[in-house]
């Protein structure tokens, strides 16, 4: 090796020492390019996140009982569900609209698909980064609660399961966000959102418990199907737990057999687009 | 003139040259590439088949050949993000397809197009990359100042890549990609689509680069470039390595390529007889007319050096009682190689 001293950083021409370089630094340097990214952007972020749940508490929790059209108690169904609806959705747009942009068109991915840690963790990452923007999205969704509504159901006794689920929901919704992502063409990306997203948010029993749809007992299967009742439900279980609801056993179940189902499968989906 | 297979025995003497050398500098090649096989889902042929070569360090190796050739998944494979059928790639010993997470840190790759991260500045995308790869802090802010201003970013460290012209974003990502000081800079059509002023730039740049040690692997449809830059070139059509050598050596091999191209003005007499006489001269291979408006033209394909026939294609010229109008000499490039090799030009 030659040792010449030079201007060039490259050990080649300087002997420079190496940069310790490990999947666990890398792993914490992409998190942080993330987070930094949303940091600086902070006010926008909230006010794309927040705005739709908002509209809809206002709309269904004041407006429309204001009005007579629906009873006082329905906001105490409404606000469990809109909280798991804001974790869900914020989720998997924070990993589905992010993958498809830079896989397809900005290619700006590559620089850290080329970090020196296995790239199956670069997709684990956008999970964990994408969970964490939902988790933020929910909770500022707490004070708005208070400010729209007045008050919102609370219970100390239900926090260790109210945190668990909200956890359990901003998972789900990444995880399922990067399955979006990766498996959906560029060109089908409008079409989708559209033909998925609509049909999840109001499948997902945010606007009305569950239990109550034995009446529709095709929309009760169809809803069933929708990760996101799970969430809802088991946020009723720790928030409002007299109002019927899944037992919260089953709710999580269903949401730890989903997240590990559909992390694997979208690691997979990564993978493939990352790596030819 | 030369077949393809009896270049292809040229390849191996110099690879079997360089290996020796190597083995007298007691330094195994940086990068290794063995019997290198690839094919994507779904494709009929083999994308890469069975390529072989090895990069000596401080080298500047060229792969050329035509879009499609297999140069970009070559060293897609060589940079992790293609993952090989079949073969070997190493680099500095590591295995890129069995440690890619190692393989990781001793490349770097500046691809055909821009990738640079548009939510942040100049400089913190040198900064963040050196992060993914675990430069300290304040060595990264060192390396980082150091580039920008080398590559005349300075002034513009702070400002989105969105603003950056095709030449610029080249140099910042030129500059992301020695953040981490890599073993080897791996630069795929680094000027394609560049205005000729950037191009030089890059060409600089290279020249530095090499200057400094820095082991490089470049890929180019441009004969121009790979002459220019590289110390050896690999030439590359459908997927396997055609030939390899220095720019002269591969020229070199190529006996009938090197033209004299003679323009006769005849005065009326017929020309036959000329072009006859003018391929029996020794040296000269074989005699081809060329289409031209007035007079004769005609082109001289020659065994040896070419300005020593100048004189007696003359004396024939003038013997005939005809006039010489032009005489162009025909250096043998690395199109010719490639049209040699293929039978196609490179574009």
């Amino acid at each position: 090796m030659t040792t010449t001293t030079s201007r060039s950083p490259s050990p080649a021409a300087t002997g420079a020492p190496r940069a310790a370089a490990s999947p666990a630094r890398a792993f914490l340097a992409v998190l942080w390019r993330d987070l930094y990214v949303t940091g600086r952007e902070l006010p926008v972020f909230l006010a794309q996140v927040v705005l739709q749940p908002l509209f809809l508490l206002f709309v269904f929790g004041k407006v429309l009982t204001d009005l007579g059209f629906a009873q006082g108690g329905y906001t105490r169904i409404l606000f469990p569900g809109i909280l798991a609806l804001t974790a869900f959705v914020t989720g998997l747009q924070s990993t589905a609209f992010p993958l498809v942009i830079d896989f397809s068109f900005t290619k700006e991915i590559e620089d850290r698909l080329l970090a020196p840690l296995p790239v199956g963790m670069v997709a684990v990452e956008k999970v964990i980064f994408a969970s964490l923007r939902a988790l933020l999205a929910a909770l500022v969704m707490l004070p708005i609660g208070v400010w729209i509504l007045g008050s919102i159901p609370w219970r100390a006794s239900g926090l260790p399961l109210f945190v668990a689920i909200l956890v359990f929901g901003c998972l789900v919704g990444s995880c399922l966000g990067m399955i979006m992502g990766t498996a959906v063409p560029p060109n089908r990306i409008n079409v989708m959102f559209a033909l998925v997203l609509t049909p999840l948010l109001f499948t997902g029993a945010s606007q009305y418990p569950w239990a109550s749809l034995d009446h529709l007992p095709w929309f009760q299967v169809v809803t069933a199907c929708n990760p996101l009742t799970y969430v809802s439900e088991g946020m009723r279980a720790a928030m409002v737990p007299d109002v019927p609801h899944i037992a919260p056993w089953i709710s999580v179940l269903v949401l730890t057999v989903t997240i590990v189902v559909s992390m694997a499968v979208g690691i997979r989906l990564f993978l493939r687009r990352a790596i030819d | 003139m030369l077949s393809a297979c009896q270049l292809r025995k040229t390849t191996l003497a110099v690879d079997g040259h360089m290996e020796v050398s190597v083995n007298g500098n007691g330094q195994a090649p940086v990068v290794e590439v063995r019997d290198l096989v690839k094919r994507y889902r779904k494709a009929k042929g083999n994308a890469v088949d069975g390529v072989s070569f090895a990069v000596r360090r401080g080298e500047v190796f060229g792969l050329l050949g035509p879009n499609g050739a297999g140069k970009t998944t070559t060293v897609g494979i060589l940079t992790t993000r293609v993952r090989r059928t079949g073969g070997t790639a190493g680099v500095s010993g590591v295995d890129v397809g069995t440690d890619p997470v190692r393989a990781r840190s001793l490349v770097a790759v500046v691809p055909q197009r821009n990738n640079l991260d548009r939510s942040l500045s100049i400089r913190q995308n040198l900064l963040f990359h050196a992060a993914y790869h675990g430069v300290p802090a304040a060595e990264r802010a060192r390396r980082a100042d150091a580039l920008l201003e080398e590559f005349g970013l300075d002034e513009r460290a702070n400002d989105k890549p969105d603003m950056f012209s095709g030449g610029q974003a080249q140099r910042v990502m030129v500059a992301r990609a020695l953040m981490h000081a890599p073993e080897v800079l791996f630069l795929d059509e680094p000027t394609t689509g560049l205005d000729p002023a950037a191009r030089l730039f890059v060409w600089d740049r290279v020249r530095d680069l090499k200057a400094r040690g820095v082991t490089i692997v470049l890929t180019t449809h441009d004969m121009d470039e790979a002459a220019q830059l590289a110390d050896r070139v690999g030439i590359m059509d459908h997927g396997k390595l055609l030939a390899l050598g220095t720019p002269a050596a591969l020229t070199r091999g190529l006996p009938g390529r090197t033209t004299l191209e003679v323009a006769v003005a005849l005065d009326g007499i017929p020309g036959n007889g000329l072009l006859g006489e003018l391929g029996r001269l020794g040296g000269v291979e074989r005699v081809e007319q060329v289409a031209s408006p007035g007079g004769l033209r005609a082109r001289l394909y020659l065994t040896g050096e070419a300005p020593q026939l100048v004189a007696p294609v003359a004396a024939v010229v003038a013997g005939h009682r005809a006039r010489l109008t032009d005489v162009t000499i025909g250096i043998p490039s690395l199109e010719d190689v490639f049209i040699a090799l293929t039978g196609r030009t490179l574009r």
